[in-house]
């Protein structure tokens, strides 16, 4: 093999260099992401293996028959009836989005831009706050 | 036949000045309510709703446009913006002038000039923003309001071009960083969506009146044009109305009482 003394220690130092993540990442494996649940409110509108897996179906289908097809109300699993909205229902339980949602996200490094817009309950104190500082 | 170029252009020139003529007569002078309902709403359509809003603008004062104007932006988080060529408004007042461009020229009396109008989106019901929208974020819903979704709208601001009464604004800027007060129980906007009066269809769908309405207190009137027995057709029907650009097709469903 011709230029053996560059070519091997080249193809090592790429393979390090490639999984540098892995090797940095050893041992120290993070804890999985714990969202903070509502304490009053045990049922959620699905059943919790349902909506952990299809939240997100769920609530795109409540967003188009919210506001494409103008239909508000929800049955849930348990037949009872819901107002369907994110703000008026959603999160009076999951007050915060910071608490709740975005820890897994994070986790998995998704980002959901529904906060661009909506706003969580405990965010309108610190918009408050924001705007006291502010005028 | 032949037609030589001469004749056509004459027989063109003349038909194009006696067409405009003729209906320039016929969309300007018309005022009465019943002529106008039949013009804007004509049959309508039996069992359909179709939400229409009378403003009553003889009994309206400043301090009415002022409480209903606070009460409207107040719940809907709509962003208190200094710079009036990027503020965002859903409803607003203004002159005669503004409000109705081609009658400033019919000599309207003092007291019609000095009014003030308020303006907000006319949910028209042949909607021009609705046909350029290239995504859909602007629709039509069956009972004839237009609503933004902004989870679709990509802020091309084709719909702001379209719309001839300039009831959308654009968000320049982050809306949360310019509310002056926070309801909660309604999502603000983000940077870069076009939003407008949506006739509070969410208040509909839960049985209540708009906001503005309520905040009119009786001179504001509200409801389903189709009905021939609703106050608000009744309303129409009996007085004066003006209805904004009533010449360019888009049938308004937002009447002014004068």
């Amino acid at each position: 093999m011709y230029n053996s003394d560059k070519v091997i220690p080249g193809i090592i130092i790429f393979i390090i260099f490639f999984t540098i993540p892995m090797w940095l990442n050893l041992g120290g494996a993070k804890a999985i992401p714990r969202p903070e649940l509502p304490k009053e409110e045990k049922n959620c509108v699905e059943s919790k293996e349902y909506m952990r897996a299809y939240h997100m179906k769920l609530l795109l289908k409540w967003r188009n028959m919210a506001i494409r097809e103008g239909k508000r109300t929800f049955v849930g699993a348990d037949g009872k009836t819901y107002l369907i909205s994110l703000q008026n229902t959603c999160m009076k339980c999951h007050k915060s989005n910071e608490k709740f949602c975005d820890r897994c996200h994070k986790f998995v490094a998704t980002h959901p831009d529904c906060w661009h817009c909506h706003i969580a309950p405990e965010e309108v104190a610190k918009l408050r706050r924001w705007q006291n500082g502010n005028r | 036949m032949a037609i030589d170029r001469r004749k056509f252009l004459k027989i063109a020139g003349l038909s194009f000045l006696f067409g405009t003529g003729v209906f320039s007569l016929e969309e300007f002078v018309l005022c009465r309510g019943d002529e106008v309902l039949a013009q804007v709403v004509g049959e309508g359509k039996k069992g359909k709703v179709r939400w229409a809003m009378a403003i009553d603008t003889r009994r309206l004062t400043e301090e009415d446009c002022k409480r209903i104007i606070e009460a409207c932006h107040r719940a809907h988080n709509v962003p208190d913006i200094p710079e009036p060529t990027k503020a965002v408004r859903w409803i607003w007042e203004d002159t005669f002038e503004h409000a109705f461009p081609e009658l400033a020229e019919e000599d309207p009396s003092e007291e019609l000039r000095n009014r003030k109008y308020l303006l907000l989106c006319n949910h028209c019901e042949n909607p021009v923003c609705v046909r350029v929208c290239p995504v859909q974020a602007t629709f039509q819903r069956p009972d004839g309001i237009v609503v933004q979704d902004y989870h679709r709208c990509i802020g091309c601001k084709f719909c702001m071009t379209a719309c001839p009464y300039g009831s959308r604004s654009y968000n320049f800027f982050h809306p949360k960083e310019y509310l002056k007060h926070v309801n909660p129980e309604y999502p603000a906007r983000t940077m870069g969506v076009v939003e407008k009066c949506i006739f509070c269809y969410e208040r509909l769908d839960q049985g209540k009146l708009p906001y503005c309405v309520e905040a009119a207190k009786g001179k504001i009137y509200f409801g389903n044009i189709y009905d021939p027995e609703a106050e608000i057709t009744r309303v129409i029907k009996e007085n004066l109305v003006l209805v904004r650009k009533p010449q360019l097709g888009t049938k308004p469903m937002v009447f002014y009482i004068v």
